[in-house]
């Protein structure tokens, strides 16, 4: 967009990670992390496409208010299995398999991650888990909806439960591996002067997440291990038939389910953490608070759990105290939230498209953040339990939050991976036809679930319609901003232009390499004697006065 | 992925990559209390619900067979822990005949499980298929008498899957021990598959417990 006419012309490095080697081989072998990096962003964009089908199915259907393209049998499916594409097999490996893996060796100037067999080893779990749930998907569905509740899971569901139930399960080590293999790459493999108080917030963001992963994801495992072998061989764990307990299921799986929300959002906020000073062009505000507040997360995270279960009959006492604490993990979230806004106090910002998706994401984040605290609180959850409200909420979360992160890290770090720009114009267009269309199909709901529409059904009172066919309306513009970076992205690896080791400018360590990198990322091995996010001080940036007007961003379309 | 001696060339130092590696153990052993962890407070659930039941189930194990093989999982331990104290010195031939002698021992364990197991199956306690419990006839003790029998059979079978894997981890330990590939200078792998192996005994020590000594006296 700018004319910045004296910009060096950039060229692509000779040799780069993506033409080291040639062949299917040198790909589905291959220990390098950012190749993993790129064959999981293949498959979680598969699995987002197959979720995604079946939430444009669901929209298309309550545009009626008799429901107008499955019988509500098929309707429990639809909703059941886009919620188990999307959570685990898209939302939950998105940020920390694709961005997590291409990126914690780069920022913190190491050749790769600590186990690079293992790391290619959990892309492969992740495809066998998939192959398990895509099987149970055509053969027969899968109805419980995505939180197999007990004994409707365990007893009286006819749908292919045990394949989707032993997917998720397999699925569950690619998470714990993945997890494993960031923690100790964090602690052991950091560059000569990478201290932890000069690590990117995006490393403190992936390394609570990997702390969830290797705590939560055991516990589901073993749950849903337990659901499996009690509906092949007719056990009792949690049928209240033969004395198991259902509630005990319920504790056990939102013991990971709460905190696996945080495994969405979190990794988003250290995206967003990364965007922000970049495009104000001025060093993050509270560093060591936005980094004690990734971590403070993953700890209370685990503390909440029982706040999807108010209505179960738990004691009033336990009700209490769940629904103090997840108040507190407000705190944390709102520091963050207040340290992005003053970072943008005063700051030079420019509103490329990463920036875009970034304030999109504090925008959203605040509304699904605050619209979390109606339902921690007690007398207000037995309203809105079960209803739209809910759904409105969790996906102002995970798609206004998680998903809005991950696009806009896909724009901020795709010259780096492609070593190319996308065309500029074009993706600021698709980031506010995105931000519309988001809104568009969940603000609504918020008014459904209020008004008391209860969720997972397949029909609903007349009266209700109006605002359903805005959510739908909404629904097929968010599928265009969905559809258009995916064409303009592709498009770009071929004909965009070159980006250069540094496009934005920023400071971190990945941008002191080519782009693509080289397959060892470094040509030397970095030593890191700045601290970050230090854009007043960087002279080697041109962003040494903050007077003088700073460079402006390279674009596809200059 | 390239490799010089013992290096892999990701790694700057020895001491890089064994300070990984064992770090990278902890955290699989952490996730692996977690794991246990879900079936424990299965456990613990049911038993607080149904105690007079588990007892009368507990009973019907074998102490004699249960405690021979806490006495062997434990003697196991030691012979491991002794292999890595021979890798650390350098003792080249004491590491495979200790890593042969735990292989046995745990060979041992899971041939007497399985001589439990069939008992088991003999009389008929085991839910899923036919089940009877002498104690009460009715349909709920009968129930309950199966969700102890399937707590007993989920809890030590996920243990004797960890054995079956740590067995593994030995006969692949004990090929690249005969190669001398073990020195005081590079032994992780002999210290690591040992902290396995200690942990899948400790799981032992608190199963044995729990399953077998319900009130008895």
């Amino acid at each position: 967009m700018s004319t910045s006419s004296t910009a060096p012309v950039q060229t692509l490095p000779r040799e780069h990670y993506l033409n080291a080697t040639y062949g299917i081989r040198s790909w589905l072998l291959t220990t390098d992390h950012k190749r993993i990096a790129l064959l999981y962003l293949a498959s979680v964009t598969f699995f987002f496409f197959v979720g995604g089908i079946f939430a444009t199915m669901i929209r298309i259907h309550l545009l009626t208010p008799t429901g107008y393209l499955v019988t509500p049998e098929n309707y429990n499916k639809l909703f059941t299995m886009h919620g188990v594409a999307m959570i685990f097999f898209f939302l939950i490996p998105s940020i920390p398999a694709v961005m997590g893996n291409f990126l914690v060796p780069m920022m913190i100037g190491a050749k790769d991650v600590a186990f690079p067999r293992i790391n290619l080893l959990s892309w492969y779990i992740y495809l066998i888990g998939g192959c398990f749930v895509l099987y149970s998907f055509s053969t027969g569905g899968l109805d419980t909806g995505w939180t197999f509740y007990t004994p409707l899971s365990s007893v009286y569901s006819n749908s292919a439960v045990t394949p989707a139930v032993m997917g998720i399960f397999i699925n569950g080590f690619s998470s714990i591996l993945t997890g494993m293999n960031f923690v100790v790459t964090i602690h052991t493999m950091r560059a000569p002067g990478m201290t932890w108080f000069r690590l990117p917030l995006f490393i403190w963001a992936q390394y609570a997440t990997s702390i969830i992963f290797i705590l939560g994801t055991p516990v589901i495992a073993i749950t849903l291990l337990l659901v499996g072998l009690e509906r092949m061989f007719h056990l009792g764990f949690f049928n209240p038939a033969l004395g198991g307990d259902p509630i005990l299921f319920q504790h056990l799986f939102w013991f990971y389910s709460h905190p696996a929300v945080y495994i969405m959002v979190l990794p988003a906020m250290g995206v967003v953490s990364e965007i922000i000073p970049t495009f104000a062009r001025k060093p993050i505000f509270g560093y060591s608070f936005i980094a004690g507040s990734s971590i403070a997360i993953a700890v209370i995270g685990f503390l909440v759990w029982a706040h999807h279960m108010f209505l179960t009959g738990q004691s009033t006492y336990s009700a209490l105290a769940f629904s103090l604490l997840s108040y507190l993990v407000a705190i944390p979230s709102a520091i963050k939230v207040f340290n992005w806004a003053s970072t943008l106090y005063k700051g030079s910002i420019s509103y490329d498209t990463p920036m875009l998706y970034a304030l999109g994401f504090i925008g959203l984040f605040l509304i699904g953040g605050l619209t979390g605290l109606f339902l921690a609180c007690l007398g207000l959850d037995i309203h809105i339990h079960d209803t739209y409200f809910v759904v409105a909420h969790f996906h102002y979360i995970m798609v206004g939050g998680a998903v809005m992160g991950y696009v806009g890290g896909l724009h901020f770090w795709w010259p780096k991976i492609t070593g190319k720009l996308y065309p500029e114009f074009l993706a600021r267009v698709a980031a506010v036809i995105l931000f519309i269309g988001f809104n568009l199909t969940f603000f609504p709901q918020f008014i459904l679930g209020y008004l008391g529409m209860p969720r997972r059904y397949h029909n609903y009172p007349p009266e209700f319609q109006v605002l359903n066919v805005m959510s739908t309306a909404g629904a097929s513009i968010l599928a265009l901003g969905y559809l258009l970076p995916m064409i303009y992205l592709t498009w770009s690896m071929r004909y965009g232009k070159v980006a250069g080791p540094n496009p934005w400018p920023a400071t971190g360590l990945e941008w002191r390499t080519d782009s693509p990198p080289p397959a060892d990322n470094f040509h030397v091995t970095p030593e890191v004697d700045w601290e970050p996010y230090d854009y007043n001080n960087r002279p080697d940036l041109g962003l040494a006065a903050p007077l003088a007007p700073s460079p402006a961003p390279a674009h596809g379309d200059d | 992925m390239h490799r010089t001696g013992e290096l892999y060339g990701h790694f700057q130092t020895m001491e890089q990559q064994k300070d990984s590696a064992t770090l990278g153990m902890w955290i699989f052993l952490s996730t692996e209390i977690l794991f246990f962890g879900g079936l424990f407070l299965t456990y613990t659930v049911n038993r607080h619900t149904y105690a007079a039941i588990f007892a009368e189930c507990s009973k019907s194990l074998d102490l004699k067979l249960g405690g021979f093989n806490t006495v062997v999982l434990i003697a196991s331990s030691l012979t491991m822990a002794m292999s890595v104290w021979s890798a650390q010195v350098g003792k080249k031939k004491l590491v495979t005949l200790f890593l042969i002698l735990t292989l046995f021992l745990g060979c041992v364990f899971l041939g007497v499980k399985a001589i439990e197991y069939h008992a088991k199956y003999v009389e008929h306690h085991i839910p899923g298929l036919p089940f009877e419990f002498e104690v009460g006839s009715d349909v709920a003790t009968n129930a309950h008498a199966q969700l102890f029998f399937s707590l007993y059979f989920g809890m030590t079978g996920l243990h004797a899957t960890h054995m079956v894997v740590g067995a593994g981890l030995l006969v692949w330990l004990i090929r690249q021990s005969l190669k001398g590939r073990f020195t005081p200078e590079y032994n992780t792998p002999v210290e690591n598959i040992g902290l396995y192996w200690h942990f899948v005994d400790i799981v032992w020590i608190y199963l044995f417990p729990l399953l077998y000594l319900i009130d008895r006296h």
